[in-house]
């Protein structure tokens, strides 16, 4: 080879680079179609909602729509009638989340130890509430617990504070009660799939190592068990935390946001749907969004979830349906 | 591939016009009338119908985006008079022609008129008008020593159903329900909810905060404190009511007209008591005192055509076969709702099936339509928010309450 050695590097960079370069063209390519169809169907929504959040915008008063910058923002800020609803959204978060990870933890052993035989069954009646479309789960609960058509009151009447009286859904923490167990009853599924997917990844030869090694049935569970399966845990919670921040059909259906029980989608919903207030009601979206965005971020950055270790583990289950 | 779509959305595809009504539900009665008119067109214009949501602020909500939308399709819309100012005032009813409008409004009742009415004009065409009467067991008035035959006030019904130990039907729920009971009661005192209808939304001034929301108030909350309204009265709509009227403890009810029919359909299927229907009387709706006659509330349909329609001609043909004095008799017949029309009420299928008409038409004579402004979605939901639950009234702080809230709102300055 009569070539120097400087200039062999130099072909070896441009080959590197033209390597790199079709490489990267060819990522493109393949990613390309999808990367536009989703900047189109989420980024140019949610850029017009931040847009219109600036304006004061009545959809039946076009003419009057006028630029108010940020008052929209500072009208939410600094209103109790924002600050409720988002304490009660936070509110329902934690609860539902923590119940539905024990109660799915639970599920989840279940199905894990359950005999081979009875395992498909297992899974699928576990799955059956996931299944049903969340605004028909609703009206069950509604009327399940319903004063006047419900059988609740009726079943439950030995229970102290229960009586054919009891309206559920005419005083804030009854009411939120049946929102929660409805919405726990409905997503439990979710979690127990998502944990029974951890579970799986958790080597016997610890379980094993540990029982020799004399540990009780805690200390495996929490020395060995636990641990190895976290990324599944937090990518279980940070899902659903996301999903019940989100809460919308059940509080609609039940109480319509009535006796204290409005939440952050129903805020935005009333302002934008039911009063037209364009402006208003994206501002209120584009908060909920930011908060959403800030649980991801702190998830992935605070907690070190590993979102593809996760999602893998899970075998592509982290889409929700019936929302 | 469009005009495949366009032809076959045409039905046979020839070149009949197409007119879309938008309907609320109701028992049929608005497709038969539009398979009527269709046939009675002779091929000048088809009307096909298109359901609406159940509730009429659901329905509103759907019909303003789509006329804010521009929607060509919005031929003919059966609309809920409280709601017909917001659409008038931005321009998105098509104007009623004044030949039309002379036609279709001779006989109509005044108060159905008054709902159909935005500044001074008629904006739409009167279909039907539906109105709140008094419904009392004859058993409960008789023991309570009412004489029915004279208008009865709040106070004497609520002291017999605390006398008798029964409830009293009224709709307690959280919804429209709650605002057509509160305007009732003020209009009742010859007072209106709103100052100025006409006022902007900065302007816009209430009545709550006055000695008319007080007594409403008062009323409510006596309701509530002495739960007259049943345990369930958080929940308690008109069907609600109704179910609890029909039950041994029922007293006297406020209640729309469809009750009748309903009551009588469960007496007819043995779901009821057949005894039942010979205890119901009827009474004008309750005064607030008694020199004052009351302004029971005012429901039903008028029809407005879309700004946007392509054949808005048509459209206003199409509403004067619908609204025909006839067709309204027919349609109170047939769904229970009554006319608007004054000449409507002669037939005598009406006084066969529904013996309550003269006390529903002289109630539609006096009755009251809510506040009319386009800003009635913000006010009715405030009145909504703050008069329930019930129990939860006080006549000193409830209305002030309310009508801070209904300025502060309108002004921007806080989330409704």
């Amino acid at each position: 080879m009569s070539t120097t050695s400087e200039s062999k590097r130099g072909s070896i960079a441009r080959a590197k680079s033209r390597r790199a370069r079709s490489e990267a063209r060819l990522g493109w390519l393949l990613a390309g179609p999808a990367f536009f169809l989703m900047v189109a169907v989420t980024a140019y929504p949610i850029a017009q909602a931040v847009f219109d959040s600036m304006f004061s915008f009545r959809l039946t008063a076009p003419d009057d729509r006028a630029f108010v910058f940020l008052d929209n923002y500072i009208l939410l800020f600094t209103d109790w009638g924002f600050w409720r609803p988002f304490l009660v959204t936070v509110f329902i978060t934690v609860v539902t989340v923590a119940v539905e990870l024990v109660l799915g933890f639970a599920l989840a052993m279940v199905m894990h130890r359950a005999l081979k035989s009875l395992r498909g069954m297992l899974r699928t009646a576990i799955l059956v509430p996931y299944g049903i479309i969340t605004v028909v789960s609703a009206f069950a609960w509604y009327y399940m617990f319903d004063i006047n058509s419900g059988f609740i009151n009726n079943w439950f009447s030995w229970v102290p504070g229960i009586s054919a009286e009891l309206d559920w859904f005419a005083n804030t923490w009854t009411a939120l009660f049946v929102i929660m167990a409805s919405e726990i009853w409905k997503t439990t599924p979710f979690i127990a799939l998502l944990l029974l997917a951890g579970l799986a990844q958790v080597p016997d030869e610890l379980v094993e190592a540990a029982k020799v090694d004399g540990a009780t049935w805690r200390q495996q569970l929490t020395r060995v068990i636990l641990p190895n399966m976290k990324a599944a845990i937090m990518v279980a919670v940070l899902f659903r935390a996301l999903d019940a921040f989100r809460i919308f059909d059940n509080v609609f259906i039940m109480t319509g946001g009535s006796e204290g029980t409005e939440v952050l989608a129903l805020l935005a919903y009333r302002q934008s749907i039911s009063r037209l207030e364009i402006g208003l009601g994206s501002a209120v979206s584009v908060v909920l969004f930011a908060c959403v965005l800030l649980m991801c971020f702190a998830a992935i950055k605070l907690f070190k979830v590993d979102l593809a270790s996760g999602t893998d583990a899970s075998g592509g289950k982290k889409k929700e349906g019936g929302k | 591939m469009t005009a495949a779509l366009l032809l076959t959305s045409c039905g046979e595809g020839d070149d009949t016009p197409v007119l879309t009504w938008y309907i609320n539900p109701d028992d049929g009665g608005q497709q038969a009338l539009a398979e009527k008119c269709t046939e009675e067109a002779d091929g000048a214009y088809r009307i096909q119908t298109s359901l609406l949501p159940n509730d009429a602020p659901s329905q509103r909500e759907q019909l303003a985006r789509r006329l804010a939308a521009g929607d060509s399709s919005l031929d003919i819309m059966s609309l809920d008079p409280p709601f017909i100012p917001e659409l008038a005032e931005a321009g998105f009813l098509a104007p009623v022609p004044d030949d039309v409008a002379e036609r279709n409004t001779q006989d109509t009742l005044e108060g159905a008129l008054a709902g159909a009415t935005w500044n001074d004009e008629l904006v739409t065409v009167p279909f039907w008008a539906n109105t709140q009467i008094l419904w009392y067991r004859k058993s409960v008035a008789e023991e309570a020593g009412l004489d029915m035959s004279q208008p009865v006030t709040w106070d004497e019904i609520i002291d017999a159903a605390i006398e008798q130990d029964k409830y009293l039907g009224v709709q307690g729920i959280r919804a429209e329900s709650m605002t057509v009971w509160v305007n009732a009661l003020i209009e009742s005192q010859g007072e209106s909810v709103i100052v100025d209808p006409a006022a902007s939304a900065e302007e816009l001034e209430t009545n709550l905060d006055s000695e008319a929301g007080r007594n409403a108030a008062e009323i409510l909350g006596r309701i509530g404190a002495e739960g007259l309204g049943g345990p369930g009265i958080a929940s308690m709509d008109e069907n609600q009511s109704m179910l609890l009227f029909q039950r041994d403890n029922g007293s006297f009810m406020v209640n729309w007209p469809f009750v009748w029919a309903a009551t009588n359909a469960a007496a007819e299927e043995g779901s009821l008591d057949s005894s039942l229907t010979e205890d119901i009387g009827w009474a004008p709706y309750p005064q607030m005192d008694e020199d004052t006659p009351a302004a029971a509330p005012l429901g039903g349909i008028n029809l407005g055509v879309g700004a946007e329609s392509e054949h808005p001609d048509l459209a206003f043909q199409a509403i004067e076969c619908i609204v025909t004095p006839e067709n309204q008799a027919e349609y109170f017949v047939t769904n229970g709702n009554p006319p608007s029309s004054a000449s409507a009420f002669e037939d005598p299928r009406i006084e066969e099936d529904y013996p309550m008409a003269d006390t529903i038409r002289e109630a539609l004579d006096g009755a009251a339509p809510r506040p009319q402004t386009p800003f009635y979605n913000e006010i009715s939901e405030v009145i909504q928010e703050s008069f329930t639950p019930v129990s939860g009234v006080d006549p000193d702080s409830t209305p002030a309450e309310a009508d801070r809230y209904i300025t502060d709102v309108l002004r921007g300055e806080r989330l409704l």
